[in-house]
């Protein structure tokens, strides 16, 4: 038998390990390449749980066709719909292959699996391992991974950055053909081969400052297939959540499992009241979300809560003590209960906070926490007829989702290249529904994961067929790039206009200012030539340490350059999207506007004009029309100000 | 309330209602620049608000960014290793003060209240420095490999529901579970001892992380299989036996794990079935 062909994997998340685990399983040999020991990726934040229908809550009325549905209703229609209806119909198989790996998910007396209520349902679809979901996730496909590992099928290289992908020309065509890598340790930068390239490295948070991402979560992965050539859409689609700890370094997460089990939040009726929260009675508190949205409550989608959170605080001046902050409150649930389901959130709460949730309130304002747009990503149509009980509620002879195996499934504009999990486009649209990352992440490993290994197999070159200097002239050139950073190395702190930690700071502020919660397309023009001021100062960051071992400082700066062009495309994108969609909610276009926007934005770098040339692609959808995305709310919003057609007046 | 310039409120401002006064702290950082170089102390003085939830890491952060020691020395930045900043990933596990601990929990406030105050930081001894305070803890991972620290699955084709579970049981593993593989324990362990050589891994003493992930696999219905192979793991030198009961383990522990319930259960299911293999013989 020949040598199996090699895929690599970058980033060990839960997208990357449920990658690795089927690839390796479909008999090809995985190089796991990970800025981290890939039990310490950011997958280990999630807290809440994981959606799927159940045998519950499909005798209450729910189906696979209806978390379709509430999945792109949540996302306003901007999520191409076949990949969300595959995720959704595998969703109830993936929790059982989780329970089969040993999840602790929590249960029922009888000992079934537990279900909470999340964000966007009405239905309790979402299984849960205490308030440490992403973390117990994540240990699983770990130890499946360690196991494939210990037979020989994945290589592991933790603390090893990802700098670039290796194109060729193949057969008249551009091809991914393998990596350019730099251990972090030894500072050995050097190319790798392969047969197909899967970039699995999440989100983008740092380019915000503080956000609720890991420390690894720079972009800087996605920025630089980005700078190669591969598309990112949706880049203006970043998920502000609504709960969160703000802290010195970063907003840690305040689980919307703290809504699920019962959570409300409050503040004061009376402006700049300073009592004790438990000093004032129920009557003198303000449930604002519960009062705005009689149907969802505290559990409308995260762009919803954090945009009237941040109206009771920044408009109305209405937030605790005059601040920006907001009561979340389990006070009332019994403390058994809250430390049987929520424990591990609360503890964090009251390290970080100093002070017990089970007694007092928490204090909690929104903070950037997902990325929805990222690299595009394709798939091949699969048309079939409705099943029976999974989409009863559809009303359709005929669905459309994935095909399995389908080599060009998730995989970018440049053949070879895929993305998958968080730094991908797909699935969730302007807005992520709570507890639906950790499925798509984990869908997409398993489902691409087959096509994957096909297009490995049977669409790649003989890598021998390649001439070494593809891989070595790229090589090369990272090289140079970082020798060039070391040679302005000097011990001490460098001139703030040149001090790479101060350019970060400054981009963060900027962009947590201009392009989270409201938008307006002046703040955003304003900050995109900040931006270009901050890239002319990166281009000439002075390093403090000309080390050739373990240069934090190096990777630090080389990581801000590319991450800066990633925030041009987010801002870009924002600028040219004169609408509000889901978690991009421009002031000056408070309306959605299908007739011009119903598109998933594209941006492409110009390397001539380095910065982002923005296209449009139409939404694939061939099930669910758009309509309005109200959540049932009550009063003086914009989309309650439409009133709903009425008919004529019959003619007396 | 936003300045001028802020549309979403989430500027940082000194002056905000809630942060106090600033305060200078001296960080004394044990550094080293490489393996099999010496080490040295340098201290750094940082200014920090009271109130706005500094922790070590973000002293680090403002130290990376102004390398100058308290002397006036121009430096390198402290290099060290950090994930979630969450005390969920384990990775920026440092000995600040002489204790183990996670430096993202330790908060500035509560160490060095005072104008002046001195916090000590150094790299875990138990692990190899890579630099300063950033250690190779990669001996945690393969003593997993070694203890088959996984459910041996047939495959991840879909095949039903996994075993039903009761509650106790389920929250038994989920504490055990919320291991985060960051050698608090091992580094608080007087029987756990350096060992640079990977070669000796395998018959030096696994520590109590390890002896927790074996019960946590045992005690799982598929996972549960593979039970004899970790207790003959645990009955071969570097094993159970190697535990000397001063049960710093839990005590250190940041996630409170039961380790020492679980050393006596290994401890006593490791001695059955020592018994049991040898009259199978």
């Amino acid at each position: 038998m020949s040598e199996p062909r090699r895929v690599i994997v970058v980033g060990g998340g839960l997208a990357g390990l449920a990658a690795s685990a089927r690839l390796a399983e479909q008999g090809l040999a995985v190089d796991l390449f990970s800025l981290v020991p890939v039990k310490r990726s950011h997958s280990v934040c999630a807290q809440g749980g994981i959606n799927a229908c159940n045998e519950v809550a499909r005798q209450q009325g729910f189906s696979e066709w209806m978390h379709m549905d509430e999945t792109l209703y949540g996302g306003d229609f901007l999520a191409d719909q076949p990949p969300v209806y595959e995720m959704t119909h595998w969703a109830p198989k993936i929790i059982d292959l989780l329970d089969r790996m040993g999840v602790p998910f929590n249960r029922t007396h009888e000992g079934f699996r537990d279900l909470r209520l999340f964000g966007g349902s009405l239905f309790k679809r979402t299984h849960f391992a205490g308030a440490t979901t992403g973390q117990q996730l994540l240990y699983a496909l770990d130890e499946q991974v360690r196991r494939a590992e210990a037979g020989g099928a994945v290589t592991k290289y933790e603390h090893w950055e990802f700098l670039r992908p290796i194109l060729a020309e193949v057969d008249g065509a551009t091809r991914c053909v393998g990596i350019v890598a730099q251990d972090l340790r030894t500072m050995q930068v050097r190319s790798f081969r392969a047969s197909a390239v899967v970039i699995a490295t999440g989100g983008c948070g740092l380019i915000f400052g503080k956000s609720t991402n890991s420390v690894s979560c720079t972009g800087a992965a996605a920025a630089r297939c980005y700078l190669a050539g591969a598309w990112y859409a949706n880049g203006e689609m970043i998920q502000v959540h609504p709960t969160a700890i703000p802290g010195a370094d970063k907003c840690r997460l305040m689980s919307e499992s703290a809504r699920g089990e019962g959570g409300r939040v409050w503040v004061p009726k009376t402006k700049g009241d300073t009592r004790h929260p438990s000093q004032i009675p129920p009557a003198e508190r303000w449930y604002f979300l519960e009062e705005r949205y009689p149907k969802y409550g505290n559990l409308v989608p995260r762009d919803i809560a954090s945009r009237e959170i941040f109206d009771v605080c920044v408009n109305m001046g209405m937030g605790i003590g005059g601040e920006n902050m907001v009561y979340l409150d389990l006070t009332h649930k019994p403390r058994e209960e809250l430390d049987l389901k929520l424990k591990g959130i609360l503890e964090i709460y009251e390290k970080f906070a100093g002070e017990d949730p089970r007694d007092v309130p928490m204090k909690i304002f929104p903070a950037m926490h997902y990325t929805m747009g990222g690299l595009w990503t394709t798939f091949t149509p699969e048309e079939r007829a409705a099943d029976p009980v999974m989409d009863r509620d559809s009303g359709r002879q005929r669905v459309t989702g994935m095909a399995l195996g389908a080599t060009n499934t998730m995989q970018t504009n440049i053949p070879g290249l895929y993305a998958l999990g968080e730094v991908n486009f797909a699935y969730h649209g302007a807005t992520r529904l709570g507890a639906n990352a950790l499925l798509s992440c984990i869908f997409d490993g398993l489902f691409a994961g087959v096509g994957i290994a096909n297009s490995a197999r049977d669409e790649a070159p003989d890598p021998a067929s390649l001439a070494a200097d593809v891989f070595d002239a790229p090589a090369k050139q990272e090289q140079d790039r970082a020798e060039a950073l070391r040679a302005r190395a000097r011990a001490g702190a460098p001139d703030p206009e040149v001090n790479p930690y101060l350019i970060a700071q400054e981009l963060g502020r900027e962009m947590t200012d201009a392009s989270t919660v409201v938008k307006t397309g002046e703040r955003l023009e304003q900050a995109l030539g900040k931006i270009r001021e901050l890239k002319d100062r990166c281009a000439r960051a002075t390093l403090a340490d000309a080390s050739m071992w373990t240069n934090q400082n190096l990777a630090f700066t080389r990581g801000l350059s590319d991450m800066l062009r990633l925030a041009e495309v987010i801002l870009a994108g924002g600028i040219e999207r004169k609408e509000s969609r889901g978690s991009h909610y421009r002031l000056d276009y408070p309306d959605r506007d299908d007739a011009n926007f119903w598109k998933t934005t594209i941006a492409e770098y110009d390397a001539d004009a380095d910065a982002p040339r923005i296209s449009y692609r139409d939404v694939i959808a061939p099930m669910v029309e758009p309509r309005a995305r109200t959540y049932g709310k009550t009063q003086s919003a914009p989309e309650a100000v439409r009133q709903p057609e009425t008919p004529a007046p019959a003619a007396s | 309330m936003p300045n001028a310039t802020s549309q979403n409120g989430t500027v940082e401002d000194p002056a905000a209602p809630g942060v106090g006064r600033t305060r200078t702290v001296r960080f004394r950082v044990k550094r080293c620049d490489g393996p099999g170089k010496p080490s040295r102390w340098e201290s750094f003085d940082v200014r920090v608000a009271q109130g706005e939830g500094a922790n070590i890491l973000a002293c680090l952060q403002r130290i990376a960014a102004n390398p100058v020691t308290a002397e006036g020395a121009k430096t390198t930045p402290v290099v060290w290793d950090a994930g979630c900043l969450e005390e969920v990933c384990g990775a920026c596990t440092m000995v600040v003060n002489g204790r183990a601990r996670q430096a993202c929990s330790a908060l500035i406030d509560t160490l060095a209240p005072n104008d002046g105050d001195e916090i000590t930081l150094e790299p875990m001894s138990k692990f190899p420095v890579v630099r300063d305070l950033h250690v190779d803890r990669s001996r945690m991972f393969h003593t997993l490999k070694r203890l088959k620290a996984w459910a041996p699955i047939d495959g991840l084709y879909a095949l039903g529901p996994g075993p039903r579970e009761q509650p106790a049981r389920q929250q038994e593993r989920y504490a055990y579970s919320t291991c985060m593989t960051c050698g608090c324990c091992l580094e608080a362990c007087p029987q756990f001892r350096l060992e640079p050589q990977p070669g000796r891994w395998d018959t030096a003493f696994v520590g109590a992380n390890a002896i927790g992930q074996t019960l946590l696999f045992n005690e799982h219905a598929i996972a549960g299989e593979l039970a004899p192979d970790r207790l003959d793991e645990m009955l071969a030198p570097g094993g159970v036996s190697d535990c000397g009961n001063a049960q710093n383990c839990v005590k250190v522990c940041p996630k409170e794990i039961p380790l020492t319930d679980a050393i006596a259960a290994i401890g006593r299911a490791a001695t059955i079935h020592g018994l049991k293999r040898f009259f199978a013989r």
